[in-house]
């Protein structure tokens, strides 16, 4: 459920960057650095404002979608359980759902602004202590995950649009489309049935082991020979957009005439793009690397689904199998926040780090 | 389908009108559409990987079509199943049977017409919202594209796994939930990439001469834009045709789909249900995800390649 890897040639940064013109020293002086500071509290405010549409868009539309669509959450709690009209009526009235429905979305409101996401149906608890117990996992697995894809995306991205048309450019292009294709749960499973079955050299259900010895370096390395697994399978299904993507840019910047001019100066083909086309190219890549943020989380609950690792992932696909509408509901407002927060904030950074956008 | 990405300027087709009696616009019209159709497979025809991500994909709609003539249906049912529980390949199941008995290929083959269906309905969806989408916010200005605008890159921003789960989730288990699902999450896409592609359009002098001679909206959006963005839509389209069949097998594996139905997502949620992995069952597993994989490659390779014809700035990517 990623974002198609082709259609980088339309990235926002790669607009931005064309109509930029020679704007970078076009902000000198002391008057021209204030007006973009002032510039820059105006773009950040604007972002913010999207930011806060954005997030109530989804308060809403998970109220719309859970208590307008989702029919009557009394059905799915008794479906296997023979009630009697009087316990289906008690039940309604302890959930609330013998209200109208403006009285239950100001119930709804003011549960979201307190925090307060209702009780999980299966685990009869909190569904915001849940998530908060799950949430480390969840951190620990998609951040491994995505520092190694974005790293190993980059540079191999770096060195494949660096030599296009050689065979390691396409070789690594093969490599990427093909991974690309490959539905997460399943490459899960055959990495599942290769490392864990037949080689038998790593754990392939959870995080931890039930008799590991007390104290950090046994519990840490433990967690790692868990970790090992997962880890690989996501890096390898969320590199390969990575590899695209900053394979575009740096054939983006390819032909640009200060890379002409660094290589007159005699600099090595090496420098020229390491210290002066990876950094321009890298810029556009990131706002690319953040959109598809949204990618990561289906990954991680496929991922977690898969190797049974107890992270949020796992929790909203247990919450689907009920299906536990007010987990279901938690999950998916604290994914779309996430998500949306993490966005706005590469954008204002992009903003800060980006002369040309800063000035244009 | 057959226009060329520049209609507008007749410029450079051929005027084979001066040959003879005068003609038709019908005729000329034709001839038009064949000689770009001609160039578009010229272009096409250089790009390796695109052919063969073409001829993949003919294989494999081939395979699924003939499935019923090939195969016999009762192999579907499993109270007929005639193998043993999950047996190896043989020379009776060449792929293997599944934890009830039935042939791996079989399921296999029945699934290509599920899955592929699913893939090409919910594309269809998505792309005639992003495409009347896109079109309405390049064409109409002022606060309707700003709200249409706002609207798409909420969805662009937000995890579309995430939507599709909730979505499918209260919409009950069945495959219309599963189109629908994949359609309303993966338009925006292509509505961000329509509505570019309006305004360059509407930039064009022949735009503003039809607008001059009193054309409405709905002709100038149906008979000037819409022709001249097709090509892009049929690039975008057969990308957009790979992630849904990917995301109906995710959905299916997570449970969403419809149970009474085979599709390759299904066969491995129930590979992984019934223990196949832990059983060392590699024939189950492989089969439908590599199925999987091919399709979404093969489509996606058709994509690039159509891309890289209709956008030269891409050529040679």
């Amino acid at each position: 459920m990623s974002m198609d890897p082709s259609l980088v040639a339309e990235s926002p940064g790669a607009a931005s960057k064309s109509s930029d013109g020679s704007s970078v020293s076009s902000g000198g002086g002391h008057s021209g650095s204030a007006a973009a500071g002032r510039g820059f509290a105006k773009y950040a405010l604007a972002k913010l404002g999207g930011a806060a549409v954005s997030l109530l868009m989804v308060v809403f539309s998970a109220f719309f979608l859970f208590r307008v669509l989702g029919g009557d959450p009394v059905d799915a709690l008794t479906r296997d359980v023979p009630t009697t009209p009087a316990e289906r009526a008690a039940l309604r009235h302890r959930l609330g759902l013998d209200q109208p429905l403006s009285l239950q979305f100001v119930h709804y409101l003011q549960g979201v602004l307190t925090g307060d996401l209702g009780q999980s149906y299966q685990y009869q608890q909190p569904v915001t202590s849940l998530i908060g117990a799950r949430l480390g996992a969840t951190v620990l697995l998609t951040g491994t995950a995505l520092v190694l894809a974005v790293s190993l995306g980059l540079w191999i991205g770096t060195r494949a649009g660096w030599r296009q048309g050689s065979r390691f450019d396409k070789v690594q292009v093969g490599v990427s489309l093909t991974l690309w294709s490959a539905p997460t749960f399943w490459f899960g499973m055959i990495v599942i049935m290769a490392f864990g079955r037949y080689l038998g050299l790593f754990p392939v259900n959870g995080m931890v082991s039930p008799y590991t010895p007390d104290g950090f370096w046994p519990q840490a390395l433990d967690t790692l020979h868990h970790l090992v697994l997962p880890v690989l399978t996501m890096t390898a299904v969320i590199y390969a957009q990575y590899v695209l993507v900053m394979r575009s840019s740096i054939l983006d910047e390819k032909d640009a005439d200060y890379l002409v001019t660094a290589r007159a100066k005699g600099l090595r083909d090496d420098d020229v793009r390491r210290r002066h086309a990876v950094p321009n190219a890298l810029l556009p890549t990131v706002t690319l690397v953040f959109l598809q943020l949204g990618g990561v989380v289906g990954g991680a609950i496929l991922t977690e689904t898969v190797f049974s690792w107890p992270g949020l992932g796992l929790l909203a696909y247990q919450a689907l199998r009920i299906p536990d509408l007010p987990l279901l509901q938690g999950t998916f407002l604290f994914f779309s926040t996430a998500v949306i927060l993490a966005n706005t904030a590469a954008d204002v950074v992009y903003r800060f780090l980006d002369p040309r956008v800063r000035h244009s | 389908m057959t226009t060329p990405p520049d209609t507008g300027t007749p410029a450079g087709t051929p005027a084979p009108a001066e040959a003879g009696a005068l003609r038709s616009v019908r005729s000329v019209v034709r001839e038009r559409r064949k000689a770009a159709l001609l160039r578009f497979w010229a272009g096409y025809r250089r790009q390796p990987a695109g052919m063969a991500g073409l001829v993949g994909m003919a294989v494999i709609v081939v395979l699924a079509l003939a499935a019923p003539l090939i195969t016999d249906s009762a192999g579907l049912d499993v109270t007929q199943a005639t193998g043993d529980r999950l047996q190896p390949p043989s020379a009776a199941f060449p792929l293997g049977t599944d934890e009830t008995g039935r042939s791996v290929l079989l399921l296999t083959l029945w699934g290509a017409r599920i899955s592929l269906l699913v893939g090409v309905t919910a594309t269809l969806l998505a792309m005639g919202i992003g495409t009347l989408v896109g079109i309405a916010a390049g064409h109409f200005g002022g606060w309707f594209t700003g709200l249409l605008m706002r609207v798409t890159d909420w969805f662009i921003v937000l995890p579309r796994l995430v939507l599709a789960i909730a979505l499918a989730a209260v919409l009950g288990p069945s495959l219309t939930t599963i189109v629908v699902a994949i359609g309303v999450t993966s338009w925006p896409g292509t509505a961000r990439l329509i509505r570019a592609q309006t305004l360059a359009v509407e930039a064009r002098p022949y735009l503003e001469r039809a607008r001059a001679l009193g054309a409405g909206h709905w002709h100038q959006m149906t008979r000037h834009v819409l022709p001249n963005v097709m090509p892009l839509v049929l690039a975008s389209t057969t990308l957009e045709v790979a992630s849904a069949v990917l995301a109906e097998a995710t959905l299916s594996f997570l449970g969403l789909g419809d149970p009474a139905r085979v599709s390759w997502g299904s066969m491995l949620s129930r590979a992984n249900s019934s223990g196949a992995v832990t059983f060392g069952a590699w024939w189950y597993l492989l089969t439908p995800g590599l199925a999987i994989l091919v399709v979404v490659l093969c489509f996606t390779l058709c994509g690039r390649a159509l891309e890289a014809v209709f956008n030269p700035r891409l050529r040679g990517r």
